[in-house]
């Protein structure tokens, strides 16, 4: 009796007031505005796009791009195709990203230690960069450092010489360039060789460490073959390597290696930009150990060093690893800002294209694909190396 | 009962003796933050050299060295680029910034009208500084005025055309106001399109989630450059011929858009830190979807992540810079504009002077910013000690 | 607090967007009262804000006149300053109605980009320019490989210098800048070696560098760069205004109506000087484009005739001190050559 009351009393509940329903409703109605919307913006793109006569398409990456680009990785000229210039923007992009993050990554690293030193002068300075770095915008850096500073250095002919054949001036930084003769394989195959060989000593030394508690030292002989067996096979197969030296040219330093204002403002801004929020970062992360691992790794006779790499950093780095890595994927976006200073990244040279061709449509997809597909990459390397650096849970 | 012997037990208290040498004073001080080990003392040495050379460089550059007077670029000049400094002579060029300080605060904009503008600041700063000290009662009253109020009167001053006021178009704004005016706008839009997007993130409704991540994740993953490059380039495109918006209304939208996925993520956390129990507490109140979370989740989680807000909000700050690079004139638009497309003052002083200035400004924003959010951080640290 | 959000950005979206149907340029153009003008961001002699704020220039002048030809009032324009990247996504999007910023003649942009090129305003051609003081020795752009390059992006300038170099294979460093302003800048600041952009915009920039006099154009002109105004394609209605305002300005000068005796012209018996004046007894030809009868007077009477906007903005008084050369009329040697007006 009741219990047919209730089921009469749910089945009375008007529609509109069923949860199911009205989720569902909503739902349906949310995709309706939405595909009415796509809709209404498709249909304005293809009559706007055939009103100005654009053509649609990615055909046009193999059409010739026409202009030169200074910067560039792989083999490019003017006859190259809009696709490969994209290629060259998006190299140009990846270098500025992998070079800032590593610097970023050892400065931000010094100064956050340095904020939680002991000495009171270094703790100042480390706030000092950090409070001044990260309450400026990144573009004014990377400004500051292409017209403010690099612009005052003096011109090609009083190039300021600096040790090893290289020079220093308004054009850049000019290093001598190594040329590999014949015989270039051999050290190649020595360094894999001795790369191949630290893998295994390691293993073994783990190995043995585990089993019989004694050491060896693993990092000494790390250094040895890497540096050593490559160093062999130079001398081995008679130093097969030119040295290029910078010479003064009519106009510029020819010979050897430039690296261009361009990219030393763009890759010193965001350095120094990303590194005030890693420096905070990594504060965090030592502060997020609890102090009682300290103790505890001096309770058991560690000494401070030791105690530090095997039991602090490890547990530090598990808190340290996720903001990382969005400050990673922060520095790779704001490389964009080389729009500003004209480092041929990906955003400047697409804006290029678009502008000879008129392809917005298909250059903002270009953007958003290349631009995401380094996100979600960086975010799965880094994701991969948090687990690794998990704890392991039993 | 024993007679004890009193008389080794003293009868009036010791006085206090002065701690160890080795413990206070400035000596122990130095010793033990400065020269606590052999590194230590290297370090500190090191960086005082450090300090010593550089120190006087930068004073000398921002003020002993500096030039504070002139009309034009010759008194910034040396004698061998034509003016009288002496060889060799690098300091700020400061009535460079001077000069053009107007056009810093508010670009082209009238000057007659320049009142107007700063009308509006006075007004944001009476609704503002009330709303940010947590004694000050009224602070829903508050809050209305300065979200729901302030940006018609704002619009009004600003834009004007209408009630009295001449129109001001706005490729004639530049400078801070239009830098104010782009983070102010960032963050009413942001903030409830983010708590929006947040709770379609975590809601029940599989379209609804779906939409909201890829929303998110797909403006979190690109840079504003990009997302202001869709603005301004595509966004032409989007709508029916003629139908143009003001280049303005375009950054705006693409600010407000990227900061709302960014502002999300962060009113998430603090949807997530919400107990469970207080989801069902609500339920068993019988309180529904809209009910619960105005009334019950989002004052919890939005105190929570206050920290965050302020934080992503100064991030917000300093990508309007951002807009410079599709043709629009904020602060450091302004700057570079008067470094690289005016002769009358270039000098080699003239853009490092320009730049220590703009940055000037806006470290002083956003470390103020940083300051209130560790601020409130305390504050709200204080319920949730163990 | 939603609701009021979408208030404000429903008021300012209000506030700040203007609606007008491409197709009928004209129409949106008196119903608005003013026309949008697309010019460069400051280039000398041709569109460049003066000291007052005002607007100048041969491509400003040319959007004065269409002005004048539609309302009869010189004033009634509005110009906006458009970098090489945003110049035709501002015409396309109907932001401006003309877009009248040097702006290169190329069959791509005719076709492909959809812009209509109404007439050459000015002939020009590709050059360089360098620092005499610091290279004393170049006198030729052949002498100029290995050097650094600056010059604006999304430029035929930088189309055509890619060529030239590649056909005379020579190396080159191109430095590339979003702005004309940046690249300037850089030039100045030494960065580069030459500078290149069309010579008239060289003689321009020279004057915008701390030292004007050390720097020299070289010689070559080394592309074709016809520069007029371009309107949207699919409109002829506006298509034809803004290309008979040029064709009057140049029949004007021919038929020597100047902004001083426009006034006396307008009492001429010649029939030719009648029927472009729009005296002529039951004349159409003013109707017939779709603007007043008196378009041509409120023309000359507003900017005055091609050969005053030449010599008032870039000509032998000015700083510049350009000469007529080619952009002379075809009576006199030039290439400007205005169709009848009949």
């Amino acid at each position: 009796m009741s219990q047919e009351a209730i089921r009469d009393d749910s089945a009375r509940v008007p529609l509109i007031y069923d949860p199911r329903v009205r989720s569902a409703f909503f739902q349906v109605l949310l995709v309706v505005l939405l595909g009415f919307g796509i809709w209404w913006i498709v249909e304005n793109t293809i009559e706007n796009l055939s009103r100005s006569n654009i053509s649609t398409g990615f055909g046009f990456l193999r059409g010739r791009a026409g202009f030169d680009i200074a910067n560039t990785l792989i083999a490019y000229s003017s006859d190259s195709s809009y696709g490969q210039a994209l290629v060259v923007g998006v190299l140009n992009t990846l270098v500025v990203a992998a070079a800032g993050i590593v610097t970023a990554t050892i400065i931000g690293f010094l100064v956050g230690i340095g904020r939680l030193s002991n000495n009171w002068l270094i703790r100042k300075l480390a706030t000092v960069y950090v409070e001044l770095f990260r309450n400026i915008p990144p573009l004014l850096v990377i400004l500051f450092w292409y017209q403010g500073v690099l612009s005052l250095l003096p011109s090609v002919r009083q190039s300021i010489p600096l040790p090893l054949g290289s020079y220093l001036n308004n054009r850049g930084f000019y290093l001598p360039s190594l040329t590999w003769g014949p015989g270039f394989w051999l050290i190649l195959a020595g360094l894999v060789i001795a790369v191949a060989l630290v893998w295994y000593v390691a293993r073994r030394a783990h190995a043995r460490q585990m089993a019989t508690g004694q050491q060896f030292p693993v990092f000494w002989v790390s250094v040895l073959l890497i540096v050593g067996l490559p160093l062999l096979a130079f001398l081995l197969a008679g130093m097969p390597v030119t040295v290029e030296f910078p010479q003064k040219g009519t106009f510029n330093l020819t010979g050897g290696t430039n690296i261009k204002p361009e990219f030393l403002s763009l890759y010193l801004a965001l350095s120094f930009y990303t590194a005030s929020f890693i420096a905070e970062i990594v504060r965090a992360g030592v502060l997020g150990v609890p102090r009682g691992q300290t103790e505890a790794y001096s309770a058991l006779g560690l000494r401070p060093g030791k105690g530090l790499r095997l039991v602090i950093v490890p547990q530090a780095m598990r808190i340290i690893i996720p903001p990382l890595t969005s400050q990673y994927l922060n520095l790779t976006k704001n490389s964009s800002l080389a729009v500003a200073i004209g480092f041929p990244d990906l955003y400047a040279i697409g804006g290029t294209i678009l502008n000879q061709t008129g392809q917005a449509i298909e250059v903002v997809v270009i953007f958003m694909v290349v631009y995401l597909s380094i996100s979600i990459i960086t975010s799965l390397l880094m994701n991969w190396f948090n687990a690794k650096m998990a704890l392991p849970e039993r | 009962m024993q007679e004890h012997d009193m008389s080794w037990v003293r009868t009036e208290m010791v006085l206090a003796q002065a701690a160890p040498r080795s413990q206070v004073g400035v000596a122990a001080w130095l010793q033990k933050n400065l020269f606590a080990s052999a590194v230590d003392t290297a370090m500190t040495l090191v960086a005082l050299l450090a300090i010593a050379w550089a120190l006087p460089h930068i004073l000398n550059w921002l003020f002993f060295d500096a030039v504070w007077t002139g009309t034009d670029r010759t008194a910034c000049l040396t004698t061998e680029q034509g003016g009288q400094l002496p060889a060799g002579w690098s300091g700020a060029c400061w009535p460079f910034v001077g000069s053009r300080f107007g056009q810093f605060m508010f670009g082209r904009y009238p000057y007659d009208e320049r009142w107007r503008v700063m009308l509006a600041g006075a007004l944001f700063l009476v609704l503002l500084v009330p709303l940010l000290i947590p004694r000050v009662p009224y602070k829903r009253l508050n809050a209305i005025l300065f979200f729901g109020v302030f940006p018609f009167v704002c619009f009004w001053l600003l834009v004007g055309g209408f009630l009295g006021l001449r129109y001001v178009e706005t490729p004639l704004w530049g400078g801070l106001m239009v830098t104010l005016v782009l983070s102010y706008v960032g963050i009413v839009v942001s903030l409830p399109l983010g708590i929006l997007l947040a709770l379609g993130r975590r809601s029940h409704m599989p379209i609804v989630k779906l939409l909201s991540v890829i929303f998110i994740e797909a403006v979190r993953g690109v840079p504003l450059v990009t997302v202001l490059f869709m603005a301004s380039f595509m966004l032409p495109l989007f709508v029916p011929p003629g139908m143009t918006f003001d280049k303005l209304l375009r950054a705006l939208i693409g600010v407000a858009l990227f900061a709302s996925a960014y502002m999300a993520e962060v009113v998430r956390g603090g949807l997530q830190a919400i107990p469970k129990g207080q989801y069902e507490g609500a339920d068993s109140l019988g309180l529904g979807y809209w009910q619960k979370m105005g009334f019950i989740v989002m004052p919890q989680a939005l105190t929570l992540v206050i920290p965050g807000i302020v934080n992503t909000f100064i991030g917000m700050f300093k990508d309007t810079t951002l807009v410079l690079i599709i043709s629009m004139f904020d602060l450091l638009g302004v700057v570079k504009q008067n470094i690289s497309g005016d002769p009358t003052w270039a000098t080699p002083q003239t853009a490092k002077t320009g730049y220590v200035f703009a940055a000037a400004i806006f470290w002083i924003f956003c470390f103020g910013m940083s300051r209130y959010s560790q601020f409130m951080e305390r504050r709200l640290a204080t319920s949730h000690k163990r | 607090m939603k609701h009021i959000v979408i208030g404000v950005l429903g008021a300012a979206a209000f506030g700040m967007m203007a609606t007008a149907a491409s197709a009928d340029t004209l129409g949106d153009v008196k119903a608005r009262g003013f026309i949008k003008c697309g010019v460069n961001t400051g280039l000398a002699g041709f569109s460049a804000p003066n000291a007052q704020g005002e607007w100048t220039g041969l491509d400003v002048d040319f959007c004065r006149a269409v002005a004048a030809a539609v309302f009869g009032d010189g004033t009634k324009v509005k110009f906006t300053g458009l970098s090489a990247k945003d110049r035709f996504t501002a015409l396309q999007s109907g932001e401006v109605d003309i877009l009248s910023r040097n702006t290169t003649w190329t069959i791509n942009r005719d076709t492909a980009q959809g812009l209509n090129f109404a007439g050459v305003t000015y002939y020009d051609g590709q050059g360089f320019m360098i620092n005499k003081k610091s290279l004393p020795d170049v006198n030729s752009a052949l002498q100029l490989s290995g050097a650094s390059i600056c010059v604006q992006a999304g430029t035929t300038t930088e189309l055509n210098m890619a060529d030239y170099f590649r056909a005379n294979k020579m190396e080159y460093n191109p430095v590339v800048f979003e702005k004309f302003e940046e690249a300037n800048a850089a030039y100045d600041a030494g960065r580069c070696d030459a500078y290149t952009t069309d010579q008239s915009g060289l003689y321009a920039v020279r004057l915008q560098m701390k030292s004007p006099d050390d720097h020299v154009v070289l010689p070559e002109i080394i592309s074709k760069e016809p520069l007029g105004p371009s309107v949207r394609q699919g409109d002829d209605k506006w298509f034809d205004i803004v290309k008979w305002t040029y064709y009057a300005l140049l029949n004007t000068e021919e038929a020597g109506i100047t902004k001083a005796n426009v006034d006396e012209m307008l009492k001429s018996d010649n029939p030719e000087i009648k029927r472009l004046l729009g005296v002529e007894a039951e004349t159409k030809i003013g109707t017939d484009l779709g603007v007043g009868n008196d378009w041509v007077v409120n023309i000359v009477r507003a900017t005055g005739n091609y050969g005053e906007i030449f010599e008032r903005n870039v000509g032998a008084e000015t700083p510049l001190k350009i000469s007529r050369g080619v952009n002379a009329l075809w009576t006199k040697g030039g290439l400007q050559y205005g169709m009848p007006i009949r």
